[in-house]
């Protein structure tokens, strides 16, 4: 056993280090360090970065476009990119639906799709929650009914983060209503500009547009964006829902921010002193950082190819809740540091083109806007309540 | 020991929440927020009419001479209706440092009318919950004084038409003597305000005070004795927010629990799930035992004793916050993805409890008060 790293893997961490250092765009890590969010247009200058250098997709095979890493270099690339202050993009083509086409589509569909991903030229969505399907998600409605070469797709998705912003949408559709709910579902690449798309903007609790309600009405989508087999979309929703929760630890991201936040908290006065000094802080900031290395060891024993001992499988599972729940409780600790100043809504800046400097100090900005976003992470990608269920399940063999 | 309501309370209670289930709530705040005010003249209007304004005030001062207990009987409905309106700055904290300093009775019959909105301008950027951490300053200026400093997230800042300051008359930044109190008008020369919107949809604003003269009479109590003024009207607006916070709380529980009688998923109602039955249980506690709290407070913030008072206040600040934190998250978490909408209210409670939980000190803040007085 070696916890260490191979020369050769510390030098590929020192060739990232630099490029990262050298390549993320000043402007866009100023907005990162203020606490701001980064929209499309910054994120795909940022993608086209890393398209041309060919660090994309770390995880794709290398006849898709991925670098051929190990599991090693590939958690050392996404450490360094989340200490550089580096955003990640969002998941729903390179994580969640590329890999989806690579294993269980077809050499055209392969063709077509991958290259768009990779390159930005297509933004996806994910057509999964809808209204009435909530955690539980196989109960979902909206149907796919075969005519000719098409199928016409009628229901509602929501909760569709990005479909603003989005070219395609990947789709859980029924197709048979006759057996047990988790058959007769598919999977279904549809474009978003095929008529009878409506996207109805949701605005959530911090004053963001992230999600959408997305309407179908007989909406015509060719045969030929089935992926795999009719009827058999549960199994692709699956695997791709285990490629989701596989990335959600983001320990790297929860370094960079914990490195922010003591920081932040050693400059701020507090009875006379200093915040990270008083006796409550210091302790959970102090349990914070000791949950953050379960974590992260966690997912390096999980990553080399360790099972949990009771209820193996479920690790990704494990790895969402603890996460999760790290996530927020470091999102508390942030709006601490920001006092008084978590109060200014800063959705309002926005509006205005982001021209007005924040109303507090400007490591106070974001404070709120993400502790009220982060209340999401234990609702979304199947709830927290919903992963302790399945992990039970495996645990006591029910 | 009777701890239960008087006739008039239950008078008063009910005929605040009709005013809040007819005028107020999640739909009333959307609009409002996007208002220059934030909130609603003619509904202030209303509410000096229906006598509410007078509450905490003397017979003498025109006021009903109503007491802590009566003050949270309105808050705790205000709460239920995330009532906007700036009863919390103007009667509680503005009227509450006109009462302690004394000597302007005038000010106090004009907040009765409904006639001037006051707001307390005693935060400092690098102040965080400390009261007496001052650096604005007050000097001399003939009969009068010349005040410079900047005031942070001042609640109603912007629309204010008058704001009492706290200024350092002598001393030390940190010094609790030296503090003392001016009332200023909203159109001094050499105020500048930045007003924003806060993440509860209410309003706020950044003072800047760059030389801004004031005359002898703008003085409020005894020079350098400002620093009690603050504490009781802290503890005063403390005692109040814990009430709001229970009302909130309240809307919070009951929508839940029916929510999940109503949500199916798995072929039935969520409000069968053993471990959402259970952490329903637990938010019914943590409101109960801040009910609890919030009365304490009420019931001896006025209290000459000043351990007594102190615990009582700081106590109840921790529970609700505790309390707060508890039912406001497993709101959102047990609506789901609809929890987390602007749509529905559950949100706006939410977030309204979050900024509670701040407001005049923290659980840290509170606990260590809390210590000290032990």
């Amino acid at each position: 056993m070696d916890l260490s790293f191979t020369p050769e893997e510390i030098a590929f961490q020192n060739e990232v280090r630099a490029w990262m250092a050298e390549n993320f765009p000043a402007d866009l890590r100023a907005k990162v360090e203020a606490g701001e969010k980064l929209y499309k247009p910054d994120l795909l200058r940022w993608q086209k970065i890393l398209a041309a250098k060919g660090w994309i997709a770390p995880a794709w095979p290398v006849e898709y476009g991925g670098p051929g890493w190990t599991p090693t270099q590939r958690y050392i690339y996404a450490n360094e990119m989340a200490l550089a202050g580096a955003q990640d993009l969002p998941a729903f083509g390179l994580k969640m639906v590329g890999p989806v086409i690579y294993t269980y589509g077809n050499e055209a569909q392969k063709a077509h799709f991958l290259p768009r991903i990779l390159s930005g030229e297509d933004w996806w969505c994910q057509g999964y929650s809808e209204p009435g399907s909530g955690s539980d998600l196989a109960s979902l409605k909206t149907k796919a009914v075969s005519d000719g070469d098409d199928y016409i797709v009628n229901g509602a998705k929501i909760w569709t983060t990005g479909a603003h912003d989005s070219d395609w949408i990947f789709c859980l559709v029924r197709t048979d209503d006759t057996g047990k709910k988790q058959d007769g579902i598919s999977f279904l690449l549809i474009d978003m500009k095929t008529p009878g798309i409506e996207v109805s903007p949701i605005i959530i609790i911090n004053g963001d547009h992230t999600v959408n309600q997305v309407f179908f009405t007989d909406v015509r989508v060719p045969k030929k964006n089935l992926i795999g087999k009719e009827n058999e979309g549960w199994t692709y929703a699956k695997f791709l829902l285990v490629n989701e929760r596989n990335g959600i630890a983001q320990v790297g991201h929860k370094k960079h921010t914990l490195r922010r936040i003591r920081k932040l908290a050693s400059a701020t006065d507090m009875n006379g002193g200093r915040l990270a000094d008083q006796p409550g802080y210091q302790t959970r900031l102090a349990e914070t950082e000791v949950a953050l290395m379960a974590l992260e060891y966690s997912e390096l024993r999980f990553l080399s190819g360790q099972k949990t001992d009771h209820a193996p499988g479920t690790e990704a599972n494990m790895m969402k809740v603890a996460a999760t729940q790290l996530q927020q409780s470091m999102s508390e600790l942030f709006i601490e540091i920001a006092g008084y100043y978590s109060f200014p809504y800063d959705g309002f800046r926005d509006k205005k083109g982001s021209n007005e400097p924040p109303v507090g100090p400007a490591e106070a900005g974001g404070a709120m806007f993400d502790f009220l976003y982060g209340r999401a992470s234990t609702i979304y990608g199947g709830s927290n309540e919903i992963q302790r269920d399945v992990i039970a399940k495996v645990l006591l063999s029910i | 020991m009777d701890l239960s309501y008087s006739d008039e309370q239950v008078m008063l209670r009910d005929s605040a929440e009709r005013f809040v289930d007819a005028n107020c709530g999640a739909d009333n705040l959307r609009k409002m927020r996007a208002s220059e005010e934030g909130f609603s003249r003619a509904y202030w209007k209303q509410m000096a009419e229906l006598g509410w304004l007078a509450l905490p005030f003397t017979e003498d001062q025109g006021g009903l001479g109503g007491t802590a207990v009566d003050t949270n009987v309105l808050m705790e409905a205000f709460g239920r209706g995330l009532l906007l309106e700036p009863f919390l700055t103007t009667v509680v904290m503005g009227g509450g440092a006109l009462k302690a300093a004394g000597g302007r009775d005038d000010l106090i019959g004009e907040i009765i009318e409904g006639n001037l909105l006051l707001a307390v301008a005693y935060a400092e950027p690098q102040a965080r919950f400390d009261l007496f951490d001052v650096a604005t300053t007050a000097r001399k200026d003939g009969d009068g004084w010349i005040i410079d400093g900047h005031k942070a997230v001042v609640l109603h800042g912007d629309s204010a038409d008058r704001i009492i300051i706290s200024a350092r008359t002598s001393g030390d930044r940190r010094d609790k003597d030296g503090i003392s109190l001016f009332i200023i008008d909203r159109g001094a020369a050499g105020l500048e305000r930045r007003a924003y919107p806060t993440v509860d949809g209410s309003r706020a604003a950044e003072l800047f005070l760059n030389s801004v003269k004031v005359g002898a009479d703008a003085l409020l109590g005894d020079e350098g004795m400002g620093l009690a003024i603050l504490e009781k009207v802290s503890d005063d607006a403390i005692t109040a927010l814990c009430a709001e916070a229970v009302g909130a709380m309240k809307v919070l529980l009951d929508t839940t629990v029916e929510y999940t009688k109503t949500r199916e998923q798995f072929g039935q109602p969520i409000a069968k799930f053993q471990v959402l039955r259970h952490r329903m249980a637990d938010m019914m506690m943590e409101y109960e035992q801040a009910k609890s709290m919030a009365l304490v407070a009420a019931l001896k913030v006025d209290s000459a004793d000043p351990v007594e008072r102190r615990k009582a206040v700081s106590g109840a600040k921790v529970q609700i916050g505790k309390s707060g934190r508890f039912v406001g998250q497993q709101a959102v978490q047990l609506h789901g993805g609809m929890g987390m909408t602007d749509e529905l209210s559950v949100g706006h409670y939410f977030k309204r409890l979050t900024m509670i939980d701040i407001l005049f000190g923290n659980v840290d803040h509170h606990l260590k008060q809390f210590s000290a007085a032990a």
